[in-house]
């Protein structure tokens, strides 16, 4: 793989830009691999990358059925922060915060994160309690936040209506390292550096059973052929229902509709990311200008990646009322992305019935600031068997009530 | 915007006037049962991509509970019923069955209560 750098872009402009490489390799599938992933999103990938950089396993295949990032990865409003309440969610966060901080270095492929300093607003007094509270929990963790009060939030954010007739500001959740990042980037990111490895990315290939024998994962059937693999790491999100009845288990998940959408680009008006969970609506702005709009998740299950559209409809009236200058925008697109809901609103890393086969799911409407240390996680849990990271985001822990309870700290889409 | 009649007043509601419930056709399980069961109760869901019949509330109406029979990937609607019906009635299923052959046979509820 030829490093991207400033002399690759003088010397590439010097000649027409003709001597780029294909960012990644796609290989016909081997027979056999030590280990599939299934999912091509941020998450599939990221397992993969850790898998090769840090165990030194590189006989692995990413089978992904349509194109990187495609699923939810390419479809999220990218807010990228760690301030949730209980201990384990604080930890797997705030691990993946920390290594968005050099991903770009880490994969020599610029993945714009961008520190900017989200904001959760506290509209009412049950929210000043509960983010006080998540700051205080914040501190024990080792977590960069602070409770702000209104001055601080019209300070850094000059287009809040902090006076809301209804829903004033009271005041709001603060954390400085906490911004955005290129979605695409962070897949495209990892795939080009799993293929310099030697692994492979394949897309266009949907995995359509899984095969085993004595309770042993032996490998997956495709759209091109089975493929045999000692171990299996099922990645697929909103998909994972379908993938777990393949491999013979239930999960406590329910797949919804979760919308987002962009205005037309404007001059840059605000600087942080704002949320604003009793209203549902959060808000940034790209840089390209757009403005980046997410609301709350529909009720109902849904595999069609199109949500209702009185969602949209409830966040841009909220996010009106607290950014009256956005009133005149013109929204450009708006699309919608299949969300893996579980029981307790927290993921799942975890060994399953099936020897050998691993999934990871359940990460929702929040799951792409988790990427690099969801696939940490995962490629130590599928390396060794266990990971600190993961022991806390089992299958098991619906059975025993052992949740991990963050709908508390953050009821809404983020 | 999904529309679903509601069964008891024969009202056509879009989804702003209906409350979502989930999975229906759930056995509720009692003191004394297994943590197996209560997991399957509370938790674990068949999240089916395609026909699913689901629980929903007439909440801005009559305010009674009814099943929707509905493809998620299609989001088309067979047929709705009473929440006190055990089983999906006989013109629901043949609705699904005209237009998904063999679906019904899948269905949890046809399988004996979980
Ligand atoms: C509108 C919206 C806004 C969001 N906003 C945020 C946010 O601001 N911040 C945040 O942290 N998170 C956010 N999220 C959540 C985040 O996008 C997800 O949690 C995360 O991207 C999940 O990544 P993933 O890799 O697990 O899944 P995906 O990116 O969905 O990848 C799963 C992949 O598996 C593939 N697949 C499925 N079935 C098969 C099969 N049978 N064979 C082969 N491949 C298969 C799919 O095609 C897909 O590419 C948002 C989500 C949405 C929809
Ligand atoms: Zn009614």
């Amino acid at each position: 793989m030829r490093r991207y750098s400033a002399a690759a872009i003088v010397r590439e402009a010097a000649r027409h830009h003709e001597g780029w490489e294909r960012a990644w390799a796609s290989p016909e599938p081997k027979r056999k691999y030590d280990a599939i992933i299934v999912g091509g999103g941020g998450h599939g990938l990221a397992t993969a990358y850790y898998l090769g950089r840090n165990f030194g396993l590189t006989n692995v295949a990413v089978l992904e059925k349509g194109w990187l990032g495609g699923g939810n990865t390419g479809r999220n409003t990218t807010i990228i922060r760690s301030n949730y309440l209980q201990d384990p969610s604080a930890a797997i966060y705030e691990k993946a915060r920390a290594l968005y901080e050099t991903m770009s270095q880490d994969l020599n492929y610029n993945v714009m994160f961008s520190p900017r300093g989200v904001m959760m607003l506290a509209q009412t007094e049950h929210e000043v309690r509960g983010y006080r509270r998540t700051a205080h929990a914040n501190a024990l963790q080792g977590v960069d936040t602070e409770f702000v009060g209104p001055e601080r939030v019209k300070e850094l954010c000059p287009i809040i209506n902090i006076e809301g007739p209804r829903y004033p500001v009271l005041g709001a959740l603060w954390q400085a390292r906490a911004g955005t990042a290129r979605h695409d980037a962070v897949a495209w990111g990892y795939a080009r550096a799993c293929s310099a490895m030697g692994m492979d990315i394949i897309q266009k290939c949907e995995v359509t059973g899984v095969r085993s024998s004595n309770g042993q994962v032996m490998g997956v059937d495709t759209t091109r052929g089975p493929i045999d693999c000692d171990k299996l790491g099922i990645v697929v999100a909103g998909h994972s229902g379908a993938l777990a009845e393949m491999a013979g288990f239930r999960l406590p998940i329910e797949s919804v509709a979760l919308q987002a959408l962009v205005s037309e680009p404007i001059k840059p008006v605000m600087d942080v990311v704002v949320m604003a969970n009793t209203v549902h609506g959060y808000m940034s702005q790209s840089d390209k200008g757009e403005m980046v709009i997410g609301g709350g998740a529909d009720g109902y299950n849904n595999y069609t990646q199109r949500g209702s559209f009185h969602h949209i409809e409830e966040t841009v009236r909220a996010l009106i009322e607290t950014f009256p200058i956005i009133s005149r925008l013109k929204m450009l697109r708006h699309w919608g992305g299949i969300v893996d809901m579980t029981g307790d609103r927290s993921p799942i890393i975890s060994k399953t019935p099936l020897g050998n086969c691993f999934i990871n799911c359940g990460w929702g409407t929040g799951g792409f600031k988790a990427i690099p240390g969801s696939g940490w996680a995962m490629a130590e849990l599928m390396a060794r068997g266990g990971s600190p990271l993961a022991s806390a985001f089992t299958l098991e822990r619906f059975r025993e009530g052992r949740f991990i309870d963050e709908s508390v700290a953050a009821g809404v889409a983020h | 915007m999904l529309l679903l009649t509601c069964p008891h007043c024969g009202i056509d509601a879009d989804e702003t006037e209906l409350a979502p419930g989930g999975e229906a056709h759930l056995t509720r399980h009692g003191p004394g049962a297994t943590d197996d069961d209560f997991e399957s109760y509370l938790f674990l869901r068949d999240n089916p991509r395609g026909v699913h019949l689901e629980r929903w509330r007439h909440a801005n109406g009559c305010g009674k509970w009814f099943i929707a029979a509905r493809c998620t990937v299609s989001l088309e609607v067979f047929g709705t019923y009473p929440a006190q019906t055990a089983r999906p009635p006989q013109h629901v299923l043949d609705a699904i069955e005209a237009k998904r052959p063999g679906a019904t046979r899948k269905l949890p509820v046809m399988e004996g209560a979980r």
